[in-house]
């Protein structure tokens, strides 16, 4: 560790991995509930756990990107952080705020909360990924904020790279579209292209740049690649995303009251979507062909590719598979929309978080060189764990959905299938679905277990 | 052994990551075109009578002043391709007036395609009007982006030519922005016929 302000990060990726836990364990509650669907009713129910789990997600790689720049931050800006301080204060600020709303949303009934702070003064609250309190949101906001200031001073006052004026401008751009979550149209539509400015804008525009930019520095430490070799790619592989991002937002306009031109342009922006994580995956199997340095971190590497490549198999070809507006027509919103949601931030989000921690978390816990050979030798099974498991329950998920539209979208109304016959039909893909599941969360604690392993060199 | 050396000089000229960038748009504009060529099937007779409302002459303008804009800037990297020693800043002095006559061309475009969206939205025709003038404004829109872009690009190579940039050894830049310009200029050489002429 080259700076000692790195250091903040570490509570940070070790709560991103605790609410991760969380999050596989109330998506193995639901995965049964598909099964059998009164299990642990009335005490937790479906839409509460799906509000849980998707809430988990967003948080817990909040979590994982502040860790990950308040450790990069100080190397590429080559000196210490502005405020440790502040980003302590701001850990334990978005902790407490996000452990209440969680709480808030298991113990409280939904509507009861939206009463309990005082939704209707501004309401925000009851959309999907947004459903945090008015009060939580402003909460957010003011921690990204800080976090924002934080990062900002430690760039201006310091060494400027591409990587960290690209984290930057995704951070940026992470805080500025949030900020449409703050407005509630009364029309559904209007309301609809508002919230997609913050979930699409933030998944497929901003988010890439933020993964990009860690991608990019755990190549450049990992391998020891020409800063200006690596530059261009990433400059390559930001303008991609950026147009075919910002113009893909069209994808989520079909079929919703919004103009038919939509779909011209919806389905062809997105076509080319898929091109930056093809891109990300020459780039990192090139910075790796060409490496300079052999760092001792092998596992570190081994989640960089797996990033790219998971990454691109997620967003890139399961969002490429119903993108297409007259493809969409029939598969919106059925269980291949969860497979892409799954894969898709798995294989980008929650990866890149996991290559940061496992490049970083050695270092910040006095081990330069990486874990000894055992701790990666474990670490590398939770990773096939992990991967396999994320893939086997996206397979199972795709097959779902296929017959969730087969069945239920196909036929005429008078063949059709309701949605509940459908989803009885579906339960044994279910199962499938549940025991991927379960290895993706034996996989996690494995890679725990990871970090208590003790061998020679850890020793030493 | 000089004409050797010559023949191995690097292919495509200009950067590996412009190259990337023109498949794209080449595939992107190109399911555009396949798409219009598609929809118009279904609605011939909208697609004739809603092309007679396009100012062809206005088109065929668009048309010369792209391609002498690209015949100016192949002067300009011919310019510096072999310019050595003492000749390169004088060499560099003629591909920036070349330059410069290009990037007026590449305004003068956007002005005469601001002036054709003028009279096009003063008649009151948006992308919701039917399909013919939605992949008319979807193109064309999409497209004058590109000619922007194109300018901005060429502006900023003309800055490296005032500095005595570029030389017979180093081109690769000047060539990437002119590969670029040349994309700009061949998605219009197909843009034109098809949306404006055929029928």
């Amino acid at each position: 560790m080259k700076y000692s302000s790195q250091m903040v990060a570490k509570p940070y990726f070790i709560f991103a991995l605790i609410l991760l836990a969380g999050e596989i364990l109330f998506g193995l509650t639901m995965s049964v509930q598909y099964i059998y669907g009164d299990f642990l009713f009335p005490e937790l129910p479906f839409n509460v756990l799906r509000m849980v789990h998707v809430n988990l997600l967003i948080v817990l790689l909040l979590f994982g990107f502040m860790g990950s720049t308040y450790y990069l931050i100080p190397e590429e800006a080559e000196r210490e952080l502005w405020s440790p301080l502040l980003a302590k204060i701001t850990f334990w600020v978005f902790v407490v705020a996000g452990v209440l709303t969680i709480l808030g949303y298991l113990f409280v009934p939904y509507a009861e909360l939206t009463k309990l702070t005082m939704n209707d003064l501004w309401p925000t609250m009851g959309r999907e990924f947004l459903e945090q309190p008015t009060i939580t949101k402003i909460g957010i906001v003011l921690v990204v904020l800080s976090y924002l200031l934080n990062v900002t001073m430690t760039v201006i006052k310091g060494r400027k790279t591409t990587v960290s004026i690209i984290l930057l401008t995704g951070l940026f751009g992470l805080a500025f579209f949030f900020l449409f979550a703050f407005y509630f149209s009364d029309n559904m539509i209007m309301d609809k292209f508002y919230w997609w400015f913050v979930v699409h804008l933030w998944v497929e525009a901003t988010w890439e740049l933020i993964l990009g930019a860690l991608l990019a520095f755990v190549l450049v430490k990992l391998t020891g690649v020409d800063r200006e070799h690596i530059d261009k790619w990433l400059y390559l592989i930001i303008a991609m995303t950026l147009i075919a991002g910002l113009a893909g937002t069209g994808h989520h306009f079909f079929y919703m009251g919004a103009p038919g031109y939509w779909l011209w342009i919806g389905s062809i922006a997105s076509a080319a979507e898929p091109i930056p994580f093809f891109l990300m995956i020459l780039f990192a199997y090139n910075m790796v062909k060409n490496r300079r340095i052999q760092d001792d971190n092998k596992i570190a590497l081994t989640w960089a590719k797996g990033t790219a490549v998971v990454g691109f198999l997620g967003a890139g070809v399961w969002g490429f598979m119903h993108t297409l507006a007259p493809v969409d027509y029939y598969t919106h919103g059925t269980q291949l929309t969860a497979a892409h949601g799954h894969l898709s931030f798995f294989g980008a989000y929650v990866m890149i978080c996991f290559t940061v921690i496992s490049y970083a978390m050695p270092i910040l816990r006095g081990r330069p060189h990486g874990n000894g050979p055992k701790s990666q030798k474990v670490e590398l099974i939770s990773f096939w764990l992990m991967v396999i498991g994320m893939i086997g329950l996206t397979l199972a998920l795709t097959v779902a959905g296929v017959m969730q539209i087969e069945m239920q979208r196909m036929p005429d109304n008078a063949h059709a299938l309701s949605f509940m016959v459908a989803q009885a039909k579906i339960a044994p893909v279910y199962i499938v679905r549940s025991l991927f599941g379960v290895m993706v969360f034996v996989g996690l604690l494995t890679y725990f277990y990871s970090f208590f392993v003790k061998d020679a060199r850890t020793v030493s | 052994m000089n004409n050797q050396v010559k023949i191995k000089a690097p292919y495509p000229p200009g950067d590996f990551a412009i190259w990337l960038i023109i498949y794209v748009e080449l595939v992107t504009f190109g399911l555009l075109f396949i798409g219009y060529a598609f929809s118009r099937r279904g609605a011939v007779d909208i697609f004739n009578s809603s092309q007679l409302v396009l100012n062809q002459t206005s088109g065929f303008i668009d048309t010369l002043i792209l391609v002498t804009g690209s015949y100016f800037v192949v002067k300009a990297v011919n310019a510096v391709k072999t310019a050595t020693g003492k000749d390169i800043k004088q060499a560099n002095t003629i591909a920036s007036k070349w330059l410069f006559a290009s990037i007026l061309f590449g305004i003068a475009f956007l002005i005469n395609k601001l002036l054709e969206f003028s009279a096009i939205f003063g008649m009151g025709i948006n992308l919701s009007t039917n399909k013919f003038f939605m992949f008319y404004l979807l193109l064309t829109m999409f497209h004058f982006m590109h000619v922007t872009l194109g300018t901005i690009i060429l502006f900023n190579v003309r800055r490296r030519t005032k500095k005595s940039g570029y030389s017979a050894e180093d081109h690769r830049g000047i060539e990437t922005g002119a590969v670029y310009w040349h994309l700009v200029d061949l998605l219009w050489i197909i843009l034109f016929p098809l949306i404006y002429i055929i029928r």
